[in-house]
Protein backbone atom coordinates (compact mmCIF):
# COMPACT_ATOMS: atom_id res chain seq x y z
CA UNK A 1 0.00 0.00 0.00
CA UNK A 2 1.47 3.28 -1.04
CA UNK A 3 1.67 5.92 1.63
CA UNK A 4 -1.03 8.56 1.04
CA UNK A 5 0.01 12.15 0.41
CA UNK A 6 -0.02 14.50 3.43
CA UNK A 7 -2.98 16.44 2.02
CA UNK A 8 -4.99 13.24 1.88
CA UNK A 9 -4.03 12.33 5.44
CA UNK A 10 -5.16 15.73 6.67
CA UNK A 11 -8.43 15.58 4.75
CA UNK A 12 -9.10 12.06 5.98
CA UNK A 13 -8.54 12.90 9.62
CA UNK A 14 -10.46 16.15 9.69
CA UNK A 15 -13.36 15.37 7.38
CA UNK A 16 -13.57 12.43 4.97
CA UNK A 17 -12.80 9.71 7.51
CA UNK A 18 -13.38 11.61 10.75
CA UNK A 19 -13.17 9.17 13.67
CA UNK A 20 -16.29 10.50 15.38
CA UNK A 21 -18.54 11.43 12.44
CA UNK A 22 -17.68 8.78 9.85
CA UNK A 23 -16.00 5.86 11.60
CA UNK A 24 -18.26 6.49 14.64
CA UNK A 25 -15.57 5.09 16.90
CA UNK A 26 -14.79 5.99 20.49
CA UNK A 27 -18.42 6.72 21.26
CA UNK A 28 -18.16 5.87 24.94
CA UNK A 29 -16.02 8.89 25.96
CA UNK A 30 -17.57 10.98 23.20
CA UNK A 31 -21.04 10.58 24.63
CA UNK A 32 -20.10 10.53 28.28
CA UNK A 33 -17.93 13.60 28.76
CA UNK A 34 -19.23 16.15 26.28
CA UNK A 35 -21.43 17.90 28.81
CA UNK A 36 -19.28 21.04 28.69
CA UNK A 37 -16.62 22.46 26.39
CA UNK A 38 -13.90 22.16 29.01
CA UNK A 39 -14.52 18.44 29.55
CA UNK A 40 -14.51 17.91 25.80
CA UNK A 41 -11.20 19.73 25.38
CA UNK A 42 -9.65 17.82 28.26
CA UNK A 43 -10.56 14.42 26.93
CA UNK A 44 -9.87 15.43 23.31
CA UNK A 45 -6.35 16.61 24.14
CA UNK A 46 -5.59 13.45 26.08
CA UNK A 47 -6.82 11.32 23.17
CA UNK A 48 -4.80 13.41 20.71
CA UNK A 49 -1.65 12.88 22.76
CA UNK A 50 -2.21 9.14 22.95
CA UNK A 51 -2.99 8.89 19.23
CA UNK A 52 0.18 10.69 18.16
CA UNK A 53 2.33 8.74 20.61
CA UNK A 54 0.92 5.34 19.79
CA UNK A 55 1.06 5.93 16.03
CA UNK A 56 4.70 6.98 16.37
CA UNK A 57 5.65 3.96 18.45
CA UNK A 58 3.67 1.46 16.42
CA UNK A 59 5.20 2.76 13.21
CA UNK A 60 8.70 2.40 14.69
CA UNK A 61 8.23 -1.24 15.67
CA UNK A 62 6.13 -2.24 12.65
CA UNK A 63 8.90 -4.33 11.06
CA UNK A 64 9.93 -6.15 14.24
CA UNK A 65 6.62 -7.44 15.61
CA UNK A 66 5.20 -10.67 14.26
CA UNK A 67 1.78 -10.43 12.62
CA UNK A 68 0.16 -12.82 15.08
CA UNK A 69 1.04 -10.84 18.22
CA UNK A 70 0.62 -7.36 16.81
CA UNK A 71 -2.64 -6.52 18.57
CA UNK A 72 -1.40 -7.26 22.13
CA UNK A 73 1.71 -5.25 21.32
CA UNK A 74 -0.37 -2.30 20.11
CA UNK A 75 -2.55 -2.42 23.20
CA UNK A 76 0.53 -2.41 25.44
CA UNK A 77 1.87 0.65 23.66
CA UNK A 78 -1.48 2.46 23.83
CA UNK A 79 -1.87 1.61 27.50
CA UNK A 80 1.57 3.06 28.25
CA UNK A 81 0.70 6.32 26.54
CA UNK A 82 -2.66 6.48 28.30
CA UNK A 83 -0.84 6.09 31.61
CA UNK A 84 1.43 8.98 30.59
CA UNK A 85 -1.56 11.14 29.72
CA UNK A 86 -3.27 10.21 32.98
CA UNK A 87 -0.20 11.10 35.06
CA UNK A 88 0.22 14.37 33.16
CA UNK A 89 -3.39 15.33 33.84
CA UNK A 90 -3.01 14.37 37.49
CA UNK A 91 0.02 16.66 37.70
CA UNK A 92 -1.24 19.71 35.84
CA UNK A 93 -5.06 19.65 35.73
CA UNK A 94 -5.97 17.68 38.82
CA UNK A 95 -9.56 18.96 39.12
CA UNK A 96 -10.35 18.17 35.51
CA UNK A 97 -8.78 14.75 36.02
CA UNK A 98 -11.21 14.16 38.86
CA UNK A 99 -14.19 15.30 36.78
CA UNK A 100 -13.30 13.07 33.82
CA UNK A 101 -12.57 10.19 36.20
CA UNK A 102 -12.72 6.74 34.66
CA UNK A 103 -12.89 8.06 31.10
CA UNK A 104 -9.18 8.93 31.07
CA UNK A 105 -7.99 5.33 31.71
CA UNK A 106 -10.75 4.17 29.37
CA UNK A 107 -8.99 5.87 26.44
CA UNK A 108 -7.15 2.53 26.16
CA UNK A 109 -10.34 0.97 24.90
CA UNK A 110 -11.04 3.74 22.37
CA UNK A 111 -11.31 1.78 19.14
CA UNK A 112 -10.28 4.81 17.11
CA UNK A 113 -6.76 4.57 18.52
CA UNK A 114 -6.29 0.82 18.03
CA UNK A 115 -7.92 1.22 14.63
CA UNK A 116 -5.38 3.82 13.49
CA UNK A 117 -2.50 1.76 14.89
CA UNK A 118 -3.58 -1.29 12.93
CA UNK A 119 -4.91 0.36 9.78
CA UNK A 120 -2.30 3.06 9.29
CA UNK A 121 0.70 3.16 11.61
CA UNK A 122 1.61 -0.52 11.22
CA UNK A 123 1.85 -0.10 7.45
CA UNK A 124 3.39 3.34 6.98
CA UNK A 125 6.62 5.17 7.80
CA UNK A 126 7.03 7.27 10.93
CA UNK A 127 6.33 10.77 9.68
CA UNK A 128 3.05 10.06 7.87
CA UNK A 129 1.97 8.02 10.91
CA UNK A 130 2.56 10.95 13.24
CA UNK A 131 0.64 13.24 10.90
CA UNK A 132 -2.21 10.73 10.69
CA UNK A 133 -2.37 10.40 14.48
CA UNK A 134 -2.37 14.17 14.88
CA UNK A 135 -5.07 14.75 12.26
CA UNK A 136 -7.32 11.97 13.54
CA UNK A 137 -6.85 13.35 17.04
CA UNK A 138 -7.66 16.88 15.96
CA UNK A 139 -10.71 15.65 14.05
CA UNK A 140 -11.91 13.84 17.16
CA UNK A 141 -11.13 16.86 19.34
CA UNK A 142 -13.06 19.23 17.07
CA UNK A 143 -16.17 17.05 17.12
CA UNK A 144 -15.89 16.79 20.90
CA UNK A 145 -15.67 20.58 21.21
CA UNK A 146 -18.63 21.23 18.90
CA UNK A 147 -20.76 18.63 20.67
CA UNK A 148 -19.66 19.88 24.09
CA UNK A 149 -20.46 23.45 23.09
CA UNK A 150 -23.87 22.45 21.73
CA UNK A 151 -24.77 20.53 24.87
CA UNK A 152 -23.44 23.18 27.23
CA UNK A 153 -25.25 25.99 25.41
CA UNK A 154 -28.60 24.23 25.11
CA UNK A 155 -28.38 22.33 28.37
CA UNK A 156 -27.12 24.99 30.75
CA UNK A 157 -27.25 28.22 28.75
CA UNK A 158 -23.53 28.92 29.04
CA UNK A 159 -20.44 28.53 26.91
CA UNK A 160 -16.84 28.01 28.04
CA UNK A 161 -17.62 27.69 31.73
CA UNK A 162 -14.87 26.48 34.08
CA UNK A 163 -12.20 26.93 31.43
CA UNK A 164 -9.84 27.70 34.31
CA UNK A 165 -9.57 23.95 34.85
CA UNK A 166 -7.29 23.77 31.81
CA UNK A 167 -6.06 27.27 31.07
CA UNK A 168 -5.41 28.54 34.57
CA UNK A 169 -6.99 31.34 36.60
CA UNK A 170 -6.92 33.88 33.73
CA UNK A 171 -9.61 31.84 31.99
CA UNK A 172 -11.97 32.18 34.93
CA UNK A 173 -14.14 34.83 33.26
CA UNK A 174 -14.23 33.37 29.75
CA UNK A 175 -17.71 32.05 30.54
CA UNK A 176 -20.36 33.49 28.25
CA UNK A 177 -24.04 33.59 29.23
CA UNK A 178 -26.18 34.65 26.29
CA UNK A 179 -29.42 34.35 28.24
CA UNK A 180 -29.62 35.98 31.68
CA UNK A 181 -32.37 33.71 33.00
CA UNK A 182 -32.09 30.23 31.60
CA UNK A 183 -33.93 27.10 32.66
CA UNK A 184 -31.61 24.11 32.38
CA UNK A 185 -32.68 21.63 29.71
CA UNK A 186 -31.79 18.43 31.55
CA UNK A 187 -32.26 16.33 28.44
CA UNK A 188 -29.19 17.86 26.80
CA UNK A 189 -27.16 17.61 30.01
CA UNK A 190 -27.92 13.90 30.36
CA UNK A 191 -26.44 11.23 28.01
CA UNK A 192 -29.48 11.07 25.64
CA UNK A 193 -28.69 14.65 24.61
CA UNK A 194 -25.27 13.46 23.46
CA UNK A 195 -26.83 10.79 21.25
CA UNK A 196 -29.23 13.28 19.68
CA UNK A 197 -26.50 15.90 19.33
CA UNK A 198 -24.09 13.49 17.65
CA UNK A 199 -26.88 12.26 15.38
CA UNK A 200 -27.58 15.84 14.31
CA UNK A 201 -23.87 16.49 13.65
CA UNK A 202 -23.59 13.34 11.51
CA UNK A 203 -26.73 14.35 9.62
CA UNK A 204 -25.27 17.83 9.06
CA UNK A 205 -22.02 16.36 7.70
CA UNK A 206 -23.91 14.04 5.36
CA UNK A 207 -26.04 16.96 4.16
CA UNK A 208 -22.94 19.05 3.42
CA UNK A 209 -21.30 16.13 1.61
CA UNK A 210 -24.47 15.62 -0.41
CA UNK A 211 -24.50 19.30 -1.44
CA UNK A 212 -20.84 19.17 -2.48
CA UNK A 213 -21.41 16.02 -4.49
CA UNK A 214 -24.47 17.46 -6.19
CA UNK A 215 -22.53 20.59 -7.15
CA UNK A 216 -19.68 18.50 -8.54
CA UNK A 217 -22.08 16.40 -10.59
CA UNK A 218 -23.69 19.56 -11.96
CA UNK A 219 -20.34 21.03 -12.92
CA UNK A 220 -19.25 17.80 -14.57
CA UNK A 221 -22.39 17.60 -16.66
CA UNK A 222 -22.25 21.21 -17.82
CA UNK A 223 -21.43 21.63 -21.47
CA UNK A 224 -18.08 23.15 -22.20
CA UNK A 225 -18.45 26.44 -24.07
CA UNK A 226 -17.95 26.27 -27.80
CA UNK A 227 -19.08 22.67 -28.24
CA UNK A 228 -21.86 21.95 -30.69
CA UNK A 229 -25.08 20.18 -29.76
CA UNK A 230 -26.76 17.55 -31.84
CA UNK A 231 -30.50 17.12 -31.56
CA UNK A 232 -31.28 13.42 -31.22
CA UNK A 233 -34.92 13.30 -30.05
CA UNK A 234 -38.16 14.92 -31.09
CA UNK A 235 -38.99 16.34 -34.49
CA UNK A 236 -38.15 19.73 -35.84
CA UNK A 237 -41.21 21.77 -36.61
CA UNK B 1 -76.19 -14.60 -8.54
CA UNK B 2 -76.47 -10.95 -7.72
CA UNK B 3 -73.34 -9.52 -6.26
CA UNK B 4 -74.50 -5.95 -6.23
CA UNK B 5 -72.34 -3.09 -7.33
CA UNK B 6 -68.84 -3.27 -5.90
CA UNK B 7 -65.83 -1.27 -6.79
CA UNK B 8 -62.48 -2.86 -7.22
CA UNK B 9 -61.07 -3.72 -3.80
CA UNK B 10 -57.83 -1.88 -4.32
CA UNK B 11 -59.54 1.40 -5.12
CA UNK B 12 -58.60 3.77 -2.30
CA UNK B 13 -60.92 6.46 -1.05
CA UNK B 14 -59.80 10.05 -1.39
CA UNK B 15 -57.06 10.76 1.17
CA UNK B 16 -58.01 8.03 3.62
CA UNK B 17 -55.39 8.92 6.21
CA UNK B 18 -56.72 12.44 6.54
CA UNK B 19 -60.28 11.21 7.17
CA UNK B 20 -59.14 8.58 9.68
CA UNK B 21 -57.06 11.08 11.61
CA UNK B 22 -59.96 13.53 11.64
CA UNK B 23 -62.14 10.80 13.17
CA UNK B 24 -59.50 10.05 15.78
CA UNK B 25 -59.34 13.73 16.68
CA UNK B 26 -63.10 13.95 16.89
CA UNK B 27 -63.16 10.90 19.16
CA UNK B 28 -60.83 12.66 21.58
CA UNK B 29 -63.33 15.48 22.09
CA UNK B 30 -65.30 13.90 24.99
CA UNK B 31 -62.06 13.48 26.91
CA UNK B 32 -61.03 17.05 26.17
CA UNK B 33 -64.45 18.25 27.26
CA UNK B 34 -64.11 16.40 30.57
CA UNK B 35 -60.63 17.85 31.03
CA UNK B 36 -61.98 21.33 30.46
CA UNK B 37 -64.90 20.80 32.86
CA UNK B 38 -62.77 19.48 35.71
CA UNK B 39 -59.38 21.09 35.16
CA UNK B 40 -60.26 24.42 33.57
CA UNK B 41 -59.21 26.06 30.34
CA UNK B 42 -55.60 24.85 30.42
CA UNK B 43 -55.87 21.72 28.30
CA UNK B 44 -58.08 23.43 25.73
CA UNK B 45 -55.63 26.33 25.33
CA UNK B 46 -52.66 23.93 25.23
CA UNK B 47 -54.40 21.81 22.61
CA UNK B 48 -55.21 24.72 20.32
CA UNK B 49 -51.68 26.10 20.71
CA UNK B 50 -50.04 22.70 20.13
CA UNK B 51 -52.14 21.92 17.05
CA UNK B 52 -51.41 25.31 15.48
CA UNK B 53 -47.68 25.08 16.19
CA UNK B 54 -47.54 21.45 15.08
CA UNK B 55 -49.16 22.15 11.72
CA UNK B 56 -46.97 25.23 11.26
CA UNK B 57 -43.79 23.31 12.05
CA UNK B 58 -44.77 20.46 9.76
CA UNK B 59 -45.44 22.91 6.92
CA UNK B 60 -42.10 24.64 7.48
CA UNK B 61 -40.11 21.40 7.52
CA UNK B 62 -41.96 20.05 4.47
CA UNK B 63 -41.15 23.24 2.61
CA UNK B 64 -37.50 22.91 3.65
CA UNK B 65 -37.47 19.31 2.46
CA UNK B 66 -39.05 20.44 -0.82
CA UNK B 67 -42.06 18.17 -0.41
CA UNK B 68 -45.62 19.13 -1.42
CA UNK B 69 -46.80 20.98 1.68
CA UNK B 70 -50.56 21.04 1.13
CA UNK B 71 -50.75 17.39 0.13
CA UNK B 72 -49.02 16.21 3.31
CA UNK B 73 -50.82 18.64 5.60
CA UNK B 74 -54.14 17.17 4.52
CA UNK B 75 -53.28 13.82 6.14
CA UNK B 76 -53.94 15.55 9.51
CA UNK B 77 -51.24 13.58 11.29
CA UNK B 78 -49.37 16.70 12.42
CA UNK B 79 -52.58 18.07 13.90
CA UNK B 80 -53.16 14.78 15.72
CA UNK B 81 -49.64 14.89 17.18
CA UNK B 82 -50.36 18.40 18.45
CA UNK B 83 -53.71 17.29 19.87
CA UNK B 84 -52.17 14.34 21.75
CA UNK B 85 -49.50 16.59 23.25
CA UNK B 86 -52.09 19.17 24.27
CA UNK B 87 -54.16 16.44 25.95
CA UNK B 88 -51.27 14.86 27.82
CA UNK B 89 -49.28 17.88 29.00
CA UNK B 90 -50.34 19.32 32.38
CA UNK B 91 -53.01 22.05 32.01
CA UNK B 92 -50.79 24.88 33.20
CA UNK B 93 -47.67 23.98 31.22
CA UNK B 94 -45.87 27.16 30.14
CA UNK B 95 -46.04 27.77 26.40
CA UNK B 96 -42.34 27.36 25.73
CA UNK B 97 -42.35 23.87 27.24
CA UNK B 98 -45.23 22.87 24.97
CA UNK B 99 -43.43 24.49 22.05
CA UNK B 100 -40.24 22.49 22.68
CA UNK B 101 -42.33 19.30 22.93
CA UNK B 102 -44.18 20.00 19.66
CA UNK B 103 -41.12 21.07 17.68
CA UNK B 104 -39.00 18.14 18.80
CA UNK B 105 -41.91 15.79 18.08
CA UNK B 106 -42.39 17.02 14.53
CA UNK B 107 -38.78 17.82 13.59
CA UNK B 108 -36.73 15.23 15.47
CA UNK B 109 -39.11 12.31 15.80
CA UNK B 110 -41.06 12.58 12.55
CA UNK B 111 -39.56 14.60 9.71
CA UNK B 112 -35.89 13.76 10.30
CA UNK B 113 -36.81 10.10 9.95
CA UNK B 114 -38.52 10.80 6.64
CA UNK B 115 -42.01 11.98 7.57
CA UNK B 116 -45.26 10.11 8.01
CA UNK B 117 -44.92 6.33 7.92
CA UNK B 118 -41.17 6.31 8.41
CA UNK B 119 -40.97 7.28 12.06
CA UNK B 120 -40.08 4.38 14.37
CA UNK B 121 -41.30 6.25 17.46
CA UNK B 122 -44.60 7.87 18.28
CA UNK B 123 -43.78 11.57 17.65
CA UNK B 124 -46.06 12.97 20.35
CA UNK B 125 -44.56 10.68 22.98
CA UNK B 126 -40.99 11.58 21.96
CA UNK B 127 -41.86 15.23 22.50
CA UNK B 128 -43.56 14.47 25.81
CA UNK B 129 -40.71 12.31 27.11
CA UNK B 130 -38.16 14.91 26.08
CA UNK B 131 -39.81 17.73 28.04
CA UNK B 132 -40.62 15.40 30.95
CA UNK B 133 -36.94 14.50 31.28
CA UNK B 134 -35.80 18.07 30.66
CA UNK B 135 -38.19 20.03 32.86
CA UNK B 136 -39.36 17.71 35.65
CA UNK B 137 -40.50 20.61 37.83
CA UNK B 138 -42.66 22.27 35.19
CA UNK B 139 -44.28 18.95 34.32
CA UNK B 140 -45.10 17.77 37.81
CA UNK B 141 -46.22 20.96 39.57
CA UNK B 142 -48.53 22.28 36.86
CA UNK B 143 -51.48 19.93 37.34
CA UNK B 144 -54.69 21.69 38.30
CA UNK B 145 -56.73 20.82 41.37
CA UNK B 146 -59.94 19.27 39.99
CA UNK B 147 -63.19 21.22 40.18
CA UNK B 148 -65.17 20.48 43.33
CA UNK B 149 -62.20 20.36 45.67
CA UNK B 150 -63.08 22.43 48.76
CA UNK B 151 -59.87 24.35 49.36
CA UNK B 152 -58.97 24.82 45.70
CA UNK B 153 -60.15 27.17 42.98
CA UNK B 154 -60.23 26.56 39.27
CA UNK B 155 -58.18 29.23 37.45
CA UNK B 156 -60.28 31.40 35.14
CA UNK B 157 -59.64 31.96 31.45
CA UNK B 158 -57.58 35.14 31.91
CA UNK B 159 -55.55 33.64 34.75
CA UNK B 160 -54.88 30.48 32.76
CA UNK B 161 -53.74 32.51 29.76
CA UNK B 162 -51.40 34.60 31.90
CA UNK B 163 -49.93 31.47 33.50
CA UNK B 164 -49.39 29.70 30.19
CA UNK B 165 -48.23 32.61 28.05
CA UNK B 166 -47.36 35.37 30.54
CA UNK B 167 -44.91 33.37 32.57
CA UNK B 168 -46.59 33.94 35.93
CA UNK B 169 -46.34 31.10 38.42
CA UNK B 170 -49.64 29.49 39.41
CA UNK B 171 -50.70 30.11 43.00
CA UNK B 172 -50.86 27.09 45.28
CA UNK B 173 -54.66 27.01 45.34
CA UNK B 174 -54.71 26.22 41.61
CA UNK B 175 -52.44 23.22 41.58
CA UNK B 176 -52.52 19.77 43.09
CA UNK B 177 -50.49 16.61 42.60
CA UNK B 178 -52.09 13.90 40.47
CA UNK B 179 -53.84 10.99 42.21
CA UNK B 180 -51.22 8.48 41.02
CA UNK B 181 -48.49 10.69 42.47
CA UNK B 182 -50.27 11.21 45.80
CA UNK B 183 -51.08 7.52 46.24
CA UNK B 184 -47.63 6.33 45.29
CA UNK B 185 -45.89 8.62 47.77
CA UNK B 186 -48.56 8.50 50.44
CA UNK B 187 -48.94 4.75 50.68
CA UNK B 188 -45.32 4.32 51.76
CA UNK B 189 -46.14 5.63 55.23
CA UNK B 190 -49.90 5.32 55.63
CA UNK B 191 -52.92 3.07 55.10
CA UNK B 192 -55.16 3.25 52.07
CA UNK B 193 -57.98 4.78 54.13
CA UNK B 194 -55.67 7.58 55.26
CA UNK B 195 -54.19 8.26 51.82
CA UNK B 196 -57.55 8.53 50.12
CA UNK B 197 -58.63 11.37 52.42
CA UNK B 198 -56.47 13.60 50.19
CA UNK B 199 -58.81 15.92 48.26
CA UNK B 200 -57.50 14.74 44.89
CA UNK B 201 -59.41 11.48 45.30
CA UNK B 202 -62.80 13.06 46.06
CA UNK B 203 -65.77 10.81 46.71
CA UNK B 204 -65.08 8.39 43.86
CA UNK B 205 -61.80 6.90 42.79
CA UNK B 206 -60.04 9.98 41.47
CA UNK B 207 -61.93 13.25 41.28
CA UNK B 208 -62.21 14.51 37.72
CA UNK B 209 -59.74 11.99 36.38
CA UNK B 210 -62.42 9.29 36.34
CA UNK B 211 -64.53 11.40 34.01
CA UNK B 212 -61.58 12.30 31.80
CA UNK B 213 -60.74 8.62 31.45
CA UNK B 214 -64.40 7.78 30.86
CA UNK B 215 -64.41 10.38 28.07
CA UNK B 216 -61.38 8.85 26.41
CA UNK B 217 -62.83 5.36 26.89
CA UNK B 218 -66.03 6.47 25.14
CA UNK B 219 -64.00 7.98 22.31
CA UNK B 220 -61.95 4.80 22.09
CA UNK B 221 -65.06 2.61 21.90
CA UNK B 222 -66.34 4.86 19.13
CA UNK B 223 -63.08 4.31 17.21
CA UNK B 224 -63.45 0.56 17.72
CA UNK B 225 -67.04 0.68 16.46
CA UNK B 226 -65.96 2.66 13.39
CA UNK B 227 -63.19 0.08 12.91
CA UNK B 228 -60.57 2.81 12.85
CA UNK B 229 -58.54 0.96 15.47
CA UNK B 230 -58.60 -2.76 16.21
CA UNK B 231 -59.30 -4.12 19.68
CA UNK B 232 -55.99 -5.93 20.08
CA UNK B 233 -53.79 -3.18 21.46
CA UNK B 234 -56.19 -1.53 23.96
CA UNK B 235 -57.51 -4.85 25.26
CA UNK B 236 -54.13 -6.48 25.72
CA UNK B 237 -52.73 -3.28 27.23
CA UNK B 238 -55.49 -2.94 29.81
CA UNK B 239 -55.51 -6.69 30.49
CA UNK B 240 -51.80 -6.89 31.16
CA UNK B 241 -51.94 -3.75 33.33
CA UNK B 242 -54.79 -5.34 35.29
CA UNK B 243 -52.97 -8.66 35.59
CA UNK B 244 -49.80 -7.01 36.85
CA UNK B 245 -51.81 -4.97 39.33
CA UNK B 246 -53.69 -8.03 40.62
CA UNK B 247 -50.52 -10.06 41.01
CA UNK B 248 -48.22 -7.46 42.52
CA UNK B 249 -50.56 -4.81 43.91
CA UNK B 250 -53.57 -6.70 45.24
CA UNK B 251 -53.24 -5.06 48.65
CA UNK B 252 -54.35 -1.38 48.49
CA UNK B 253 -52.46 -0.71 51.71
CA UNK B 254 -49.19 -1.42 49.95
CA UNK B 255 -49.58 -0.42 46.32
CA UNK B 256 -51.78 1.63 44.00
CA UNK B 257 -55.02 -0.34 43.47
CA UNK B 258 -56.17 -1.51 40.07
CA UNK B 259 -59.12 0.91 40.02
CA UNK B 260 -56.79 3.88 40.31
CA UNK B 261 -54.48 2.45 37.64
CA UNK B 262 -57.37 2.18 35.22
CA UNK B 263 -59.25 5.43 35.72
CA UNK B 264 -56.51 7.86 36.58
CA UNK B 265 -53.47 9.19 34.79
CA UNK B 266 -53.37 8.83 31.04
CA UNK B 267 -54.37 5.15 30.97
CA UNK B 268 -57.36 5.37 28.62
CA UNK B 269 -55.83 8.09 26.47
CA UNK B 270 -52.75 5.92 26.13
CA UNK B 271 -54.58 2.67 25.50
CA UNK B 272 -56.94 3.94 22.80
CA UNK B 273 -55.28 6.97 21.25
CA UNK B 274 -51.51 6.78 21.75
CA UNK B 275 -50.57 3.10 21.69
CA UNK B 276 -52.76 2.49 18.63
CA UNK B 277 -50.75 4.81 16.35
CA UNK B 278 -50.61 2.65 13.21
CA UNK B 279 -47.13 3.79 12.17
CA UNK B 280 -45.18 3.01 15.30
CA UNK B 281 -47.22 0.03 16.59
CA UNK B 282 -46.77 -3.63 15.65
CA UNK B 283 -48.39 -4.75 12.39
CA UNK B 284 -50.01 -8.18 12.68
CA UNK B 285 -52.81 -9.00 15.12
CA UNK B 286 -50.62 -11.34 17.13
CA UNK B 287 -47.92 -8.68 17.14
CA UNK B 288 -50.40 -6.08 18.37
CA UNK B 289 -51.39 -8.32 21.27
CA UNK B 290 -47.75 -8.67 22.33
CA UNK B 291 -47.11 -4.96 21.79
CA UNK B 292 -50.10 -3.89 23.89
CA UNK B 293 -49.30 -6.38 26.63
CA UNK B 294 -45.74 -5.09 26.74
CA UNK B 295 -46.94 -1.52 27.18
CA UNK B 296 -49.30 -2.55 29.98
CA UNK B 297 -46.52 -4.42 31.75
CA UNK B 298 -44.02 -1.57 31.44
CA UNK B 299 -46.70 0.89 32.51
CA UNK B 300 -47.18 -0.98 35.77
CA UNK B 301 -43.45 -1.49 36.31
CA UNK B 302 -42.56 2.18 35.82
CA UNK B 303 -45.57 3.50 37.75
CA UNK B 304 -44.83 1.22 40.69
CA UNK B 305 -41.07 0.84 40.89
CA UNK B 306 -39.89 3.80 38.83
CA UNK B 307 -39.51 7.43 39.82
CA UNK B 308 -42.23 8.84 37.57
CA UNK B 309 -45.88 8.71 38.67
CA UNK B 310 -47.20 8.05 35.15
CA UNK B 311 -45.45 6.20 32.40
CA UNK B 312 -47.45 6.11 29.17
CA UNK B 313 -44.75 7.92 27.19
CA UNK B 314 -41.86 5.75 28.36
CA UNK B 315 -43.81 2.50 28.05
CA UNK B 316 -44.95 3.34 24.50
CA UNK B 317 -41.48 4.43 23.41
CA UNK B 318 -39.83 1.32 24.83
CA UNK B 319 -42.30 -0.91 23.02
CA UNK B 320 -41.89 1.14 19.80
CA UNK B 321 -38.25 0.15 20.07
CA UNK B 322 -39.14 -3.55 20.07
CA UNK B 323 -41.65 -3.37 17.23
CA UNK B 324 -39.21 -4.54 14.50
CA UNK B 325 -38.38 -7.53 16.69
CA UNK B 326 -42.06 -8.30 17.36
CA UNK B 327 -42.92 -7.91 13.67
CA UNK B 328 -40.14 -10.28 12.69
CA UNK B 329 -41.45 -13.09 14.88
CA UNK B 330 -45.17 -12.57 14.32
CA UNK B 331 -45.24 -12.50 10.54
CA UNK B 332 -48.52 -14.16 9.56
CA UNK B 333 -48.48 -17.24 7.36
CA UNK B 334 -49.24 -16.37 3.76
CA UNK B 335 -52.16 -18.23 2.25
CA UNK B 336 -51.12 -21.50 0.64
CA UNK B 337 -47.80 -21.67 2.46
CA UNK B 338 -46.94 -23.76 5.46
CA UNK B 339 -45.36 -22.09 8.39
CA UNK B 340 -41.64 -21.79 7.85
CA UNK B 341 -39.65 -24.16 10.00
CA UNK B 342 -37.24 -22.54 12.36
CA UNK B 343 -33.70 -23.66 11.64
CA UNK B 344 -31.99 -25.20 14.64
CA UNK B 345 -35.05 -25.97 16.76
CA UNK B 346 -35.18 -29.59 15.68
CA UNK B 347 -37.59 -29.11 12.79
CA UNK B 348 -40.75 -31.19 12.69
Amino acid sequence: MATPRPVEIIRNGLWDNNPALVQVLGLCPLLAVTGTVVNAIGLGLATLLVLVGSNLAVSLIRNFVAESVRLPAFVMIIASFVTCAELLMKAYTYELYQILGIFIPLIVTNCAILGRADAFASRNPVLPSILDGAMMGVGFLLVLIVLGGLRELVGQGTLFRDMALIFGPTAQDWVWRPFPEYTDVLFMVLPPGAFVGLGLLIALKNAIDGQIQARRARQASEVTPGSKRVRVTGHIS
Amino acid sequence: MNRGRTSSPHQPGPNRTGRLMAWVMAAALPGLLAQTLFFGWGNLINTVFCIALSVGTEAAVLALRQRPVRFFLRDNTAALTGLLLGLSLPPLTPWWVSAIAVISAIVLAKQLYGGLGANPFNPAMVGYALVLVSFPVALTTRWVAPAGTEEAVLPGLIETLSIIFGGSTPVDAFTMATPLDVYKHGIAGALASQVTTHPTFGDGIARGWEWVNAGFLAGGLFLLWRRIISWHIPVSLLASLALMSLVFGWDPDRATPLSLHLVSGATMLGAFFIATDPVSAATSHRGKLIYGAGIGLLLYVIRTWGTYPDAIAFAVLLMNLSVPFIDHYTQPRTYGHRKARRVGTGGA
